[in-house]
């Protein structure tokens, strides 16, 4: 009985619980990756010697992947070595951990998860509850397969209105981080509801609840309806339910109609510098990324192609696009998107975090400017502390990718 | 008797320890570079059982572990706040520095003043300006951790977490 989030910790300990109540919780996975599983390893090892279960730790190579230095290779070393030892069942090199988790149907409606890393929130598009947390906690998960939770308030965050063309579920985040700021749900269960939502394919909800945390939030979460389950049956969950709300008390409510929302775009140096594509439009661009766990999926490579058949890359910008996974990458090539993007002059790089992290593949210099579909902008990010980044939809990012400059994709349609 | 440092709004973890120093888990030299480009003076000046006493949104940025860890490594009592990001309020709780939430302090507080701290009773003192505060108090089982000197030591004397948080 509650929120999503009651429902979901009253069934992991067994006993009702509600908002506020200290829980010491039994984990259905814990996840972490090439940056954050060596410092997870240190805590582990001061407690155990065997970990808990390791077929309910899943370790993803992707931050640096492949490694772009020597001292990046001895981080993958030190990951491949303590999975071996461990025999972790779920060890994956092929993409964006959050994307991947998804993907291989190891989140699930009702399911508990902790990652080292910060978009763990991820998971809550397809109704688990999931949160990131530092290195003692995965550590000391790897050893008991617990950890401690407050249970959070829960903000409702109800989307309805069709949205207009030329504005995608990129836009809805932005608008929601620009109506409650960037603090807005901190220490919160985020619930995201209401018809545009629920009519949403889960790739576009993941962009959602990826961006749970860009304001504070512990989890986003979505019930699981039949798109829910239509999507994880084929991936290892046949026998799933739905999972919703019963007789939730939320903390605050609030309603967005996206009926007239235009492109948005975050400019620097946080999420909430959030403007109309107008205000930005034309600002010279040095780099135009597509990609990440926010925005690197099938359903967003699809819009990029679309805006580019046919066209050519500004010839002074750099244009890398990245699919998040493997899967997408063979979807992105049966479906002739990558040799479109390639025809148009976009650079398809191998699946991972590519240049979210600033570390390869697209890292920023000194004063220059990128538009990007990350989640992030917080200066220094990419590159360089004198480097800007914008961040906006996959459609904005094409049609910026064409012109050089940020441009309103509507002029496009 | 301690001393406050008081600091602004959305001190980020960054700040709290830059990242071209964040590249070992060595606490000396972590204490050695806290805050060293926003608060030169406070790597040298900080003695044992001082406060630091920030605004709003206290840890924020990335969910580095270095940043408790580096206030804790100089020897630091305790870290009040307005409000806290929600992983750097957890970190801070599970390697058992201690941290009090106080919406009213920040306004009130002085730098350089004089400050006591009851972490259990959550008893705030400005002896100096006659002034008090009564915040919510640390749960028992943050206490516990504080006086294991971590949630890893707790849990490695108790033998499981939920006996030892439960
Ligand atoms: S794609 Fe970017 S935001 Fe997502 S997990 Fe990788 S580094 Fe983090």
């Amino acid at each position: 009985m509650g929120t999503l989030a009651e429902e979901i910790f009253s069934r992991k300990v067994g006993r009702p619980v509600e908002a506020g109540e200290l829980v010491v919780a039994p984990l259905d996975l814990v996840m972490s990756h090439d940056t954050t599983t060596p410092l997870a390893v240190e805590a582990f090892q001061q407690l155990r010697e065997r970990v808990w279960d390791p077929d309910r730790i899943a370790i993803v190579l992707d931050h640096i992947m492949p490694p772009a230095s020597i001292p990046t290779a001895a981080l993958h070393q030190i990951t491949r070595k303590f999975v071996k030892e461990q025999g972790i069942a779920n060890f994956f090199q092929e993409g964006v951990c959050h994307q991947v988790i998804v993907e291989k149907g190891l989140a699930w409606p009702g399911a508990l998860i902790i990652g080292g890393d910060s978009h763990t929130c991820t998971y809550g598009a397809v109704g688990a509850f999931a949160t990131g947390m530092g290195s003692t906690d995965v550590g000391l998960a790897y050893a008991t397969g617990k950890a401690w939770f407050r249970v959070p308030e829960t903000i409702r965050v109800e989307v309805n209105g069709r949205l207009p063309k030329g504005s995608y579920a990129k836009d809805v985040i932005l608008a929601i981080v620009r109506a409650l700021g960037v603090e807005g749900g901190n220490y919160r269960a985020i619930e995201f509801a209401g018809e545009t939502i629920m009519a949403m394919p889960v790739g576009d909800r993941m962009t959602l609840s990826n961006m749970a945390v860009e304001f504070g939030a512990k989890a986003g979460l979505i019930e699981a309806d039949a798109t829910t389950l239509a999507y994880l049956g084929p991936r290892g969950r046949a026998k799933l339910a739905p999972l919703a709300p019963a007789n939730p008390r939320y903390e605050q409510v609030v309603e967005l109609n996206v009926g007239e929302l235009g492109p948005l775009v975050a400019c620097p140096p946080d999420v909430g510098n959030v403007k109309p594509v107008e205000a930005v439009e034309g600002m010279p661009l040095d780099e135009v990324f597509i990609g990440t766990c926010t925005n690197g999926r099938l359903e967003d490579i699809a819009v990029a192609a679309r805006l580019l058949a046919g066209k050519r890359v500004a010839t002074h910008t750099r244009t890398i696009v990245i699919p998040a996974s493997f899967e997408i990458y063979l979807a992105a090539l049966e479906a002739g998107y990558v040799r479109t993007l390639m025809e148009a002059g976009a650079m398809v790089g191998n699946p991972g975090c590519g240049p979210c992290i600033g570390r390869h593949q697209g890292t920023l210099c000194a004063g220059e400017r990128a538009l990007t579909t990350m989640n992030r902008n917080f200066t220094g990010r990419m590159g360089d502390p004198t480097s800007e980044i914008f961040i906006a939809s996959p459609a904005v990012a094409a049609v910026s990718a064409i012109e050089g400059r940020i441009a309103d994709p509507r002029r496009y349609l | 008797m301690p001393r406050i440092w008081k600091l602004g709004h959305n001190v980020n973890t960054d700040v709290i320890i830059p990242g071209r120093y964040n590249v070992t888990t060595d606490r000396a030299s972590l204490a050695k570079h806290c805050l060293c480009e926003a608060r030169p003076d406070f790597p040298v000046g900080v003695r044992p059982g001082d406060v630091v006493v920030g605004g709003d949104n206290f840890g924020c940025g990335s969910s580095r572990e270095h940043a408790p860890v580096a206030l804790q490594a100089t020897g630091l009592g305790c870290v009040v706040a307005r409000s806290f990001a929600r992983i750097f309020y957890r970190n801070s709780i599970n390697i058992g520095l201690p941290i009090l939430i106080c919406p009213e302090l920040w306004e009130q507080a002085r730098e350089g003043e004089a400050i006591e701290v009851d972490l259990a009773s959550g008893q705030i003192r400005l002896p100096e300006q006659g002034l008090e505060f009564a915040v919510r108090p640390l749960p028992p089982f943050a206490l516990a951790i504080l006086k294991a000197g971590g949630i890893v030591n707790l849990v490695k004397e108790r033998g499981d977490l939920d006996v030892a948080v439960g």
